[in-house]
């Protein structure tokens, strides 16, 4: 019943983690139930060095994503050509098996901002990070997967439902969409509509990838829930509850969990993915009962 | 940019840095309410995140100034210097200046060299690898062409000059037992031998004869230099501290 993906993506479907320098000899040791690991880019874009060497030879041993956070796909301007030129290096160093960006713009001007900041979804935005895309395609000479963002507000203007949005992307540009669970409940919390409807509308047959990571909790100015896209915890039930939704629907995905701030010793990592192993493990008997 | 439908990223990035300005029009909740405090997300989003940058490439300054001060600090330089580069790890390139010119700060007057210590060492880090000489290739130099020989140094090496017992400082800041500043000038070595980058504090004349090898000169001309800072000066102890920190990376003679 599940529809086969795009080929956007040679990653395996098994969990991988969001790769922390600090866990570089637990993984050498003893990597399960890891089998693939997600890298900043741009912490990797110095000249040389401790980074570039462990990733040489954790590139040797593991399917690697480059998962790049700085790229401003949706910002106003024209894309930054020497930074795609250092996107290109790293994955023609690394041969990655995906390359992924957010749907977000985080630099203006002379000025980068460190953060992924929210788009209005209008005709003209459409446009914009369509033509990204597709150039940042044709210059690494790959698909890409484009994430969906946490949001805390949404923009008067927006004329898209996001889904939608994201969908029409890959119609013009033949992109893939990286699915990050935890964003679609933040978000869905925040702006009061149900993750469930989200993932209904969403196209799971473009998802080449799945993420997972943990938020805080605060509130807005009417005591409403505001939750906050940490990556600094471990992964809220109701987040685990809903991969399991999407993954009965989607069918098997790699399912990565990130973790990037006050980041825990690698077995409580280990522990994460191994949850989410397990959650690709249940798929198996509903696919043959399915099929 | 002609034809755009809205104006509110200008509007979105100024706010954004600035929280004495209002939350920009057209932002709001799932109901169509003004965002408010949900704009604060991304200020906090953006503002934690430099000031984390700047904590962790600046860890003796952080720790010469405390949590408070150093976070202070961080809020106002990052206002007016917002990330040139979308690499972090060059973040904080203008910081020592900005320290410099703190009235406040003068009483720490070494504060400033301890920062462009610690972005040079973080620079070294990620400079990149060279392979390092032979020791053996500069023994078989007959020694009357050694004054006339120029040395390739690695990308990793850097030398940091300063008034201040500036390795001290570091190194009491940094390194738990580490004895006391003296009041003596240090200028300071910076060499990489595999992934650490490591310090050494310099004798008088050390960093001149470095500086012109690095600009290419003779290791005759650097020596002239090192003895013109110091007249007693001996390049021996300073060649050696270069090849054990694998820091020489060629050779020629002319």
């Amino acid at each position: 019943m599940t529809n086969a993906p795009r080929q956007t993506t040679t990653l395996p479907t098994a969990p991988g983690v969001g790769y922390k320098p600090q866990h570089y000899s637990a993984i050498i040791a003893d990597p399960r139930p890891v089998a693939w690991l997600e890298i900043h880019a741009e912490n990797y874009m110095g000249d040389g060095g401790r980074p570039l060497a462990q990733l040489d030879h954790l590139a040797a041993r593991f399917p690697i994503s480059v998962h790049g956070v700085g790229l401003s796909i949706g910002g106003e301007g024209p894309l930054d050509r020497d930074h795609l030129a250092r996107l290109k290096r790293l994955c023609d160093r690394v041969q990655p098996a995906s390359f992924s960006e957010h749907l977000a713009w985080s630099s203006h001007d002379d000025a980068f901002l460190n953060d992924l900041l929210p788009l209005p979804y209008t005709d003209a935005t459409l446009a914009r990070v369509a033509a990204h895309i597709t150039q940042v395609q044709d210059t690494l000479g790959r698909p890409m997967l484009l994430e969906n963002p946490s949001s805390y507000l949404a923009f008067a203007e927006s004329t898209w439902l996001e889904p939608d949005f994201l969908r029409e992307l890959t119609r013009r540009t033949g992109c893939g969409l990286l699915l990050d669970v935890n964003n679609v409940f933040v978000s869905a919390t925040n702006l009061g509509f149900d993750p469930r409807g989200y993932v209904d509308a969403f196209p799971l047959d473009a998802v080449g990838e799945i993420h997972l990571g943990g938020h805080d909790a605060d509130h807005d100015d009417h005591g409403a829930p505001l939750l906050i896209d940490s990556h600094g915890a471990a992964i809220a039930d109701p987040v685990w509850a809903l991969l399991d939704d999407v993954l009965a629907r989607s069918g098997p995905r790699p399912v990565l969990v990130e973790w990037d701030n006050d980041v825990p010793d690698w077995p409580v990592l280990a522990d994460e993915a191994r949850r989410a192993q397990q959650a690709l493990a249940r798929l198996h008997p509903a696919l043959r009962a399915a099929s | 940019m002609t034809g755009r439908v809205t104006g509110l990223i200008d509007d979105f990035l100024p706010a954004l840095m600035d929280p004495d300005r209002p939350v920009p029009q057209g932002l709001q909740d799932g109901q169509g309410r003004p965002a408010g405090r949900r704009f604060n997300v991304y200020r906090n989003n953006v503002t934690t995140s430099l000031i984390a940058a700047l904590e962790q490439g600046f860890p003796a300054v952080a720790k010469l100034l405390g949590p408070q001060n150093f976070t202070g600090l961080a809020r106002a330089f990052l206002q007016d210097n917002p990330p040139q580069s979308r690499l972090m790890m060059h973040y904080g390139a203008g910081f020592a200046e900005f320290l410099d010119a703190i009235p406040q700060l003068a009483h720490l007057g070494y504060l400033g060299d301890v920062a462009r210590l610690e972005l040079a060492l973080r620079r070294s880090y990620h400079a990149a690898d060279a392979t390092p000489l032979d020791p053996a290739a500069l023994g078989a130099i007959p020694p009357d062409r050694l004054p006339a020989t120029r040395f390739t140094l690695a990308p990793a090496v850097a030398i940091i000059r300063s008034p201040w017992p500036l390795h001290a400082i570091w190194t009491y800041t940094m390194i738990p037992g580490s004895p006391k500043p003296q009041a003596t000038p240090q200028d300071v070595l910076i060499t990489r031998p595999d992934f650490d980058p490591e310090t050494h504090p310099l004798p008088r004349g050390g960093a001149d004869f470095i500086a012109a090898l690095m600009t290419g000169r003779t290791l005759g001309s650097a020596h002239d230099a090192g003895v013109a800072a110091q007249s007693d000066f001996d390049p021996a102890p300073i060649l050696g501290l270069l090849i054990a920190g694998r820091a020489v990376t060629g050779l020629s003679s002319e």
